[in-house]
């Protein structure tokens, strides 16, 4: 399908973004990307991690401004340097988290900031029949007088669009509106989008969620890396197509390379370590059954908001589980917090290194041994030699690149951090690993060792489970593959199962398969 | 020139090092140019003399400081240092003077319930997840409260040798108040530096969620800064009712938390949390204590102490900034 075919020239679009780059220390998060929305269209905005659809909302709405290119409002050239610049141009955005004020009205907070005045005076009767009307345009009768957090987050999500679209909105932007909302409400929602495109507004709507996006979208621009891969009439697209557009994959070559496999399976003979049943958490995962064998690893697949770190967190008892059972050796356990998790010799890299890991200010060997030093509490501290023994045997066992162990974590690369968060587990013998993208940002090298070291860990007895967005290590480095889509296990890979196309076409299924 | 002096000293005094030029510089400027205050007296074996004045003096900042370092260290920070000292007086002196259950008693009570208040403060923080700010302002008004209806609105006068000794007394030739301070600094340094509890707040104050995701309890962590807190406040009204023989809920602490906090940041630790450095809040209190004698003793009129006070404090604080030091450096480049 040729993507010039499916732009109809008949009419000036709403939107044109032509060409627009936008450039971080470090990093091009777009790179002449084209984006065009026509009047009464719903578009999706699709791509995984670091695609650059973030930013591209940012560069539309005025959070950020453009570093090149050029974008067209209804024929004119714009260029908004805060959101309420963007706001009065027609350009309004409602974000993922619901961000109005929870203790104000409905009706003060669809007017905050625009109050419409009488005499001086903030006229509170128009205020509240206004409100009262906006809500109707969205099909939604409430008692505009209540406080906003008496509301469900559905109904809250309604009044941030209404709020949008009182401002004379245009062009409506919707980043991951559906997260926290349940499937009779993600209906109401569809429904009353629907309406608005047929007023002529135009909606871009970012969701992780491909059945959702496949079901209200007229048109997909799928970016990745930060540059545009293609646009795209949603009807046309199979979703293997789309996926593997999103995670960068030529579908001809995926096919061909269905001889690749996964690691040889391990001999069932190993026992179970860990084994879930019906693990699950409202708003988080639906739940599911899981079993790690020691010297394992099992990779976890899906697209990002799949449920992938949900999963880790749960297991890792950073979350409750509200459902199912844990059994560790065939034994029943309830875990409550982190510390419970590594009583029972879990670790966890969590994905966000930064805010998750990384103790900035604090040395390399500090960040190292603090997770062994917690788990045998205060009082038996390690004493300062054995710490810097530690370090400076995983600093040469891994390869970590830092002038001496008393240097801050912070001033090392990504890579050699990501390094050294893996010494701080290792050092503390974990029985099951959680590994939660450990290979992203960071550079080729380090990956590779990386990847080396979890095949090595696992033929010592670890139970791994292994997160990655990059399918290829995943097929690589399991012996099992568990995919997840839309919060849910969908299926379980083992053995000569386990490759690309496989693992693609388990993704994009669509639910109802 | 400044980066090629710390060069020279060891890694771990070097966060002191500022600090320590801004003490040193205040010393000597009076040195040269006030009066009598370099003048060191010794009577009936006990030392005298400004400089031991400000030692005695600043003694209840030092000792608030030493907790209040490891509070700010989480990320936190306790405003209700001066309504606790006061409590503690209160208490001290009823217990003393109504109950008369013996002073080592009434010591140890006194610094059991200061102990208790503090761990209210870490329950509301680190349990209950109220800003340090909010929890702590709760028993900074209640507290001053609680220690007015327990001197029924009096002054409790004590008048007992062994009470007065505490702050009026002598140890090794040195104000008694001294002797507490050294003690408890071993005893916060041991705390924190012989356990892993240093490491642990070290770890909550910097990144909490990471510290929580390796298996370390923020909460736990926070009750024992706040508590020890409580500990450090108690001790330091009970200096404080010695040393004027009376419980005075009224006045007792006033203000104490702004000089404490001060303290703490000029000596180093950073407010948003992290490493700590205990040593150099006890120069931090030093240097306040310093800046108010030098300014009594120049007979610089009363009304203008705050603002001398606020302006020494300014410049110390701008020369610590990391920021402006770069600003600096990168003009006289660009020069």
């Amino acid at each position: 399908m040729n993507s010039a075919s499916v732009i109809s020239t008949d009419e000036a679009p709403l939107l044109a973004v032509r060409g627009v780059t936008k450039i971080f220390p470090g990093v091009r998060a777009l790179d002449g990307v084209d984006f065009t929305l026509r009047r009464g269209e719903i578009h999706a905005l699709m791509g995984e991690n670091g695609a650059g659809k973030s930013t591209l909302i940012k560069v539309l709405t005025g959070a950020d401004r453009r570093d090149g290119g050029e974008i067209l409002f209804d024929g004119c050239s714009i260029d908004p340097r805060s959101p309420a610049e963007a706001q009065r141009l027609g350009i309004s955005t409602v974000y993922q988290e619901v961000n109005l004020i929870p203790f104000l009205s409905v009706a003060e907070n669809i007017y905050l900031g625009r109050q419409p005045m009488k005499f001086g005076r903030i006229d509170w009767k128009q205020i509240n029949l206004r409100a009262a009307a906006a809500l109707k345009r969205l099909d939604v009768e409430m008692e505009v007088t209540q406080p906003l957090n008496s509301y469900s987050p559905a109904v809250q999500q309604m009044v941030a669009i209404a709020r949008a679209l009182d401002i004379r909105a245009k062009v409506l932007v919707l980043d991951e509106p559906t997260s926290s909302l349940d499937a009779n409400e993600v209906g109401h929602l569809f429904a009353v989008l629907r309406r608005l495109k047929a007023e002529g507004l135009g909606i871009i709507f970012v969701s992780h969620f491909l059945d959702q996006v496949y079901a209200v979208s007229d048109r997909f621009t799928v970016l990745r890396n930060g540059k545009l891969i293609g646009e795209h009439e949603a009807a046309k697209l199979p979703r293997l197509e789309l996926v593997a557009k999103m995670i960068g994959k030529d579908l001809k070559a995926v096919e061909e390379m269905s001889a690749r496999r996964g690691a040889e399976p391990v001999r069932t003979a190993h026992h179970p370590f860990l084994r879930v049943i019906g693990l699950g958490r409202r708003g988080s995962m639906t739940p599911f059954d899981l079993t790690i064998r020691a010297g394992e690893v099992v990779g976890l697949a899906g697209l990002l908001g799949s449920g992938r770190t949900e999963t880790a967190r749960l297991l890792f008892g950073i979350d409750r589980a509200e459902a199912g059972r844990m059994e560790i050796d065939g034994k029943l356990v309830t875990l409550t917090s982190p510390r419970g998790a590594i009583g029972r010799r879990f670790g966890f890299c969590p994905e966000d290194r930064k805010t998750q890991a990384v103790i900035p200010d604090l040395s390399v060997r500090e960040n190292i041994v603090l997770a062994l030093q917690a788990s045998k509490g205060w009082l038996r501290k390690i004493s300062t030699q054995q710490q810097q023994e530690l370090a400076e045997n995983y600093i040469k066992a891994l390869g970590i690149a830092t002038s001496d162990a008393e240097q801050p974590i912070k001033l090392l690369s990504g890579g050699n951090q990501q390094k050294a968060i893996l010494a701080r587990w290792l050092a503390s013998h974990p029985r099951f690993l959680i590994l939660d993208e450990p290979t992203r940002g960071i550079d080729i090298g380090a990956k590779a060792e990386i990847e080396k070291l979890i095949a090595r860990l696992c033929s010592e007895g670890m139970a791994i489970l292994f997160i990655s967005s990059e399918l290829e290590e995943v097929v690589r480095d399991s012996h099992r593959v568990v995919v997840l889509r839309d919060r849910k296990k969908v299926c379980e890979l083992t053995g000569d199962q386990i490759d690309l196309p496989s693992i693609m076409q388990a993704i994009a299924a669509r639910a109802d398969e | 020139m400044s980066e090629r002096l710390s060069t020279l000293m060891p890694a771990r005094l070097r966060p002191l090092i500022w600090p320590l030029i801004a003490l040193a510089a205040l010393l000597l400027f009076n040195g040269l140019f006030t009066e009598g205050f370099a003048r060191i007296t010794i009577k009936d074996g006990h030392v005298y003399g400004s400089l031991v004045d400000i030692l005695k003096l600043s003694s209840r900042v030092m000792l608030v400081s030493l907790g209040m370092t490891l509070v700010i260290a989480t990320a936190g920070v306790d405003l209700s240092v001066g309504a606790v000292v006061a409590i503690a007086g209160s208490v001290a002196a009823k217990l003393i003077v109504q109950q008369q259950i013996g002073l080592p008693m009434a010591l140890a009570a006194t610094s059991g319930l200061c102990l208790v208040l503090g761990a209210w403060n870490g329950t509301l923080v680190g349990w209950l997840g109220v800003q340090p700010i909010v929890a702590t302002l709760i028993l900074m008004v209640a507290g001053r409260g609680i220690a007015q209806l327990l001197a029924g609105g009096q002054i409790i006068t004590v008048e007992s040798s062994g009470f007065s000794f505490i702050a009026g007394g002598h140890f090794l030739g040195l104000p008694f108040p001294v002797t507490m301070v050294a003690l408890m600094l071993l005893l916060t340094v041991a705390l924190t530096r012989g356990t892993a509890l240093g490491l642990f707040i070290e770890a909550v104050g910097n990144n909490e969620t990471a510290a929580l995701f390796a298996g370390v309890n923020p909460r736990a962590v926070k009750m024992f800064a706040y508590a020890f807190t409580g500990l450090c406040s108690g001790m330091a009204g009970i200096i404080e009712a010695s040393d004027i023989k009376a419980a005075d809920a009224n006045n007792a602490g006033l203000y104490l938390e702004l000089d404490v906090i001060l303290a703490v940041v000029i000596g180093g630790t950073p407010l948003n949390g992290g490493r700590f450095d205990l040593a150099g809040s006890l120069v931090g209190a030093l240097i306040i204590q310093t800046l108010t004698t030098t300014i009594k003793m120049r007979g610089v009129p009363v009304e203008y102490t705050l603002v001398v006070k606020a302006v020494v404090v300014l410049v110390i604080c701008l020369a610590q900034s990391p920021e402006l030091r770069k600003l600096l450096l990168q003009r006289r480049a660009s020069a």
